[in-house]
């Protein structure tokens, strides 16, 4: 690639996760040969968070195969990288972001793609030593100080990454139990049929799984160690060490700050444009809008992060290539992989395929009016991957077909 | 390390000496060789990662279990040689290996 020298100051990123590990390539890829600046405020360079809730807390893979690219790809690339360092703001009038070492970095056009962070409890005790959030590798490395067969974990959340912390911890020996404040576990995001296959799976493995708790304080000793979970009637779930995993917040108050148009996310239409012509943004931190839904959204997944990468690229470089599909996700905990596709909420019917009070294995389909919305599939990749094509397509099924084992997948749309 | 051969659908070869216990997807997409999306990053959940394994090889390769099978299966464009590239680890046996990738992952 020939990299002539030029005086336009090219394109700044800010934030160094997986939306903008895609920019960086999807850029290059797209021709596009100005100077390209990666500014994140963690030590590593672009990495996939996944992992850190499965293989890489178990300890199975080293970082070297949660990074996103090897660290030559960006001297390749010709993308300085600058780790350890935070974008303090943006001036979309000089266009020019400032670092929290006071460089003035200047853009052509900006991305911004930093991410979400994990919502704290505000409760007493929540500074206590021991209380633990799951974000990044060096949360992963705190949390793997504390496993040890027989230690007291208490997780505060049942959602994804609480259970699937769980799954770990509990192959590992430890001693787990799950708090969760609504009535059943993942309870924003599946139906109840869900929710309760996953209670048995966890509390067959040796899970302490307690719905309908909520925590109001944590005890701590006279080391400010944290020792107990108080959740209220008198009600104390003693511990070595807590994980809270209680939801995520948009990174977007940079954006914010400097006059973007903000609402649950930074504000972008299809191309990732955001209200200022110059600035873009991909990945957790945006609200976008979705018209296979038809609707805004803001996503927490990789998915998101990487088509908005691409989207971005090419939007950066005068190309439109708006980002519209089916989200996808999934989960994994012990040998069983959830995949889901679609968003359920909303849906007015519920229709199960396989047995989850006995099997490993089932699919739950949700249907509005009925038009297939989302499915959630349990070790059950034909029903993953048929239902995302139905999905697109809003075809209108008949639930009875989706729930007769006898007619392949393949076979459900027809009539 | 072991000799590993990428093709492109347009036919363009890309050869890499591999580190053996890396997966074939791995290989490929630290290398930056296109065709191979890895949107999932190996987690057998995405089927952005497919190739065709040429007939000879095909034996060599541990087999695919029910999961890898199932979302090749549903592929738009796999058939019978194909396989998921994250599932496939890289070891000596596997000394001149040549993949090809699809038209497109998606
Ligand atoms: C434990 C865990 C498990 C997950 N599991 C799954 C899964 O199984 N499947 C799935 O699809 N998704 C999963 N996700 C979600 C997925 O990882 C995220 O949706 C994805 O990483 C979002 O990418 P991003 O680029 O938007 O943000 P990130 O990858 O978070 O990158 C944003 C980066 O910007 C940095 N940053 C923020 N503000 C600034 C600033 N002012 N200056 C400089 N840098 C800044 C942040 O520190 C971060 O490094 C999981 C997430 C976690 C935490
Ligand atoms: S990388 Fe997703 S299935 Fe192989």
């Amino acid at each position: 690639m020939s990299m002539s020298a030029s005086a336009s100051p090219g394109i700044v990123i800010i934030g160094a996760g997986q939306a903008a590990s895609q920019a960086v390539v999807s850029l290059r890829a797209e021709g596009f040969e100005g100077a390209i600046t990666l500014i994140g405020d963690e030590a590593e360079p672009p990495y996939q968070r996944p992992p850190l809730s499965k293989k890489f807390l178990a300890g199975e893979i080293g970082f070297d195969r949660v990074e996103l690219k090897p660290a030559e790809f960006y001297a390749n690339a010709h993308c300085t990288l600058m780790l350890g360092t935070r974008v303090t703001a943006i001036d979309a009038k000089a266009k020019t972001v400032t670092t929290g070492d006071g460089h003035v970095i200047a853009y052509t056009k900006l991305l911004i793609a930093t991410g979400s962070r994990v919502r704290e409890i505000n409760v007493p005790g929540f500074d206590l030593k021991g209380v633990h959030y799951l974000r990044s590798v060096g949360d992963v490395h705190e949390i793997q100080s504390h496993f040890k067969a027989g230690a007291r974990m208490v997780i505060v959340g049942g959602g994804y990454i609480g259970l699937e912390v769980a799954a770990v911890a509990k192959k590992n020996g430890l001693d787990v139990t799950v708090l969760e404040t609504a009535n059943r576990v993942l309870a924003r995001v599946v139906d109840p049929i869900v929710s309760r296959f996953y209670e048995r799976v966890h509390a067959a493995a040796g899970v302490n799984i307690c719905t309908d708790v909520t925590v109001v304080g944590f005890e701590g000793d006279a080391d400010h160690n944290v020792t107990g979970v108080n959740a209220g009637d008198g009600k104390i779930f003693p511990c070595d060490f807590v994980v809270v995993g209680i939801g995520i917040l948009p990174n977007a108050e940079l954006a914010e700050m400097a006059g973007i148009e903000v609402s649950n996310g930074i504000v972008v239409d299809e191309c990732t444009r955001t209200s200022d012509p110059d600035i873009f943004a991909a990945g957790d931190c945006t609200n976008h809008p979705n018209g296979v839904f038809d609707r805004r959204l803001r996503l927490e997944s990789v998915q998101n992060a990487i088509e908005q990468g691409k989207t971005a690229a090419a939007a950066m470089t005068g190309k439109d290539k708006p980002y519209n599909q089916v989200p996808w996700f999934w989960s994994d905990q012990y040998d069983l992989k959830l995949q889901i596709a679609g968003l359920s909420q909303g849906y007015t019917q519920a229709v199960t395929r396989g047995n989850p009070d006995t099997d490993n294995n089932f699919a739950v389909f949700y249907l509005k009016d009925g038009v297939l919305i989302a499915v959630d599939a349990v070790n059950r990749p034909p029903e993953f991957m048929m239902s995302k094509m139905l999905i697109a397509q809003h075809a209108k099924l008949d639930p009875a077909r989706l729930a007769d084992e006898t007619i392949n997948m393949k076979e459900v749309a027809k009539a | 390390m072991t000799k590993v051969t990428f093709i492109e659908h347009s036919g363009k070869e890309h050869t890499l000496d591999v580190a053996d216990g890396l997966t074939l997807m791995e290989a490929a997409t630290k290398a930056l060789i296109p065709g191979i999306d890895a949107d999932c990053g190996g987690a057998c959940a995405c089927a952005t990662c497919m190739v065709f394994v040429p007939e000879d090889w095909a034996g060599k390769l541990a087999d695919k279990d029910p999961m890898e099978d199932t979302m090749l299966d549903f592929c738009e464009h796999s058939a019978e040689n194909s396989r998921l590239a994250c599932q496939i680890k890289v070891s000596p046996a596997l000394e001149g290996i040549r993949v090809t990738m699809p038209e497109s992952q998606h």
